[in-house]
């Protein structure tokens, strides 16, 4: 649920990285930090283990410029990909309003993608959202891997495995580079701004 | 999707309870958000500086997980929380399903006092709101 402020002309806007553990969600949001540091308004909080995985979510407030006199406020965030925190998972993702869905594209993480992306769909329900509605993009990442020899798997195997039925927009990503992070994050601002214009009109 | 708008007349109402009810009394800050981490409104004492947007996440997931113990141990909910520290305190409150109120204060306002306001700013909030 986006909260739009008529008062102060705020609306802000809640975007999810979603995704197995270890795809590179929290890389997604360092990398947009230390790149666009400018726009944000606050350092980036992240909740982890000592271990370095998240525990809980990483937050990272944005500042997207103006949309007809309004502010827009992006709130990016990450969950926790470890399996066992499904239960945090479904919190975070509460009053979501556009999704990005990280993907790992190792080989041997196939499975794991397939397996995140199923819970997601079944998450959404939970609050009574759809996969097929909400906007959502897709993120192929670790493409980077391919160069030191390790197997990855190529796009149109996961487009098919993912991406068949939802038909969203897609891209090939190096979220340690920086690689297609900037494109991620603008086509799932626009879809989701879209979308939510829509929904007001 | 539900959308929450609220009227500039009712947020101007609600300003004007949380400045008059808290602010006035001495507390430092106050916030409410939505449970998914939007910030609905914030009031300060005007010297206070703190990164509400980011405040508001972490109190929002922190309601949650305390919610979801509750739970656990067969509670409908825990509708009040409070962190005490050296200089600052910190008092969350639910105003009803969606909303929350939190309220940062030193250790000149006693914790009974402030619960006493804020029992009564939640009944006069909930009543703007409800003409929603």
């Amino acid at each position: 649920m986006s909260f739009i402020n008529l008062k102060d002309k705020v609306v802000q806007v809640k975007i999810v990285y979603y995704g197995p553990g270890r795809c590179g969600k929290t890389t997604n949001l360092e990398y947009i930090n230390r790149t666009y540091r400018k726009q944000i308004l606050s350092e980036m909080v992240s909740l982890k283990t000592h271990g370095d995985r998240t525990l809980f979510f990483d937050f990272l407030p944005f500042d997207m410029g103006q949309i007809k006199g309004y502010d827009i406020k992006i709130q990016l965030y990450t969950v926790p990909g470890q399996v066992k925190y499904n239960a945090t998972r479904k919190l975070v993702l509460r009053g979501v309003d556009g999704i990005v869905f990280v993907a790992d594209a190792m080989e041997k993480q196939r499975e794991k993608n397939i397996r995140s992306l199923n819970q997601l769909h079944e998450n959404l329900q939970s609050y009574k959202e759809s996969i097929f509605k909400i906007p959502l993009v897709m993120q192929y990442n670790k493409v980077d891997l391919k160069e030191h020899g390790i197997p990855i798997l190529p796009t149109d195997v996961l487009q098919k495995d993912l991406n068949s039925r939802l038909q969203v927009p897609y891209f090939e990503a190096s979220a340690i580079t920086g690689y297609n992070v900037a494109a991620t994050l603008k086509k799932i601002i626009s879809s989701t701004v879209v979308s939510i214009q829509k929904k007001l009109l | 999707m539900n959308y929450g708008i609220v009227s500039q007349e009712q947020l101007e109402q609600i300003d004007a309870i949380l400045s008059d009810k808290l602010i006035k009394l001495g507390v430092d800050c106050v916030i409410i958000i939505d449970m998914a981490g939007n910030i609905i409104t914030a009031r300060d004492n005007g010297t206070s500086k703190y990164d509400v947007y980011s405040f508001a996440a972490l109190a929002a997931g922190n309601f949650a997980t305390v919610d979801a113990m509750a739970k656990l141990v067969g509670e409908q909910e825990f509708s009040l929380l409070f962190h005490k520290g050296q200089e600052s305190n910190i008092h969350f409150s639910k105003i009803d399903d969606e909303l929350l109120l939190i309220s940062m204060f030193g250790k000149d306002i006693s914790l009974g006092f402030l619960r006493l306001n804020v029992v009564d700013v939640i009944e006069k909030i909930r009543k703007v709101w409800d003409r929603k």
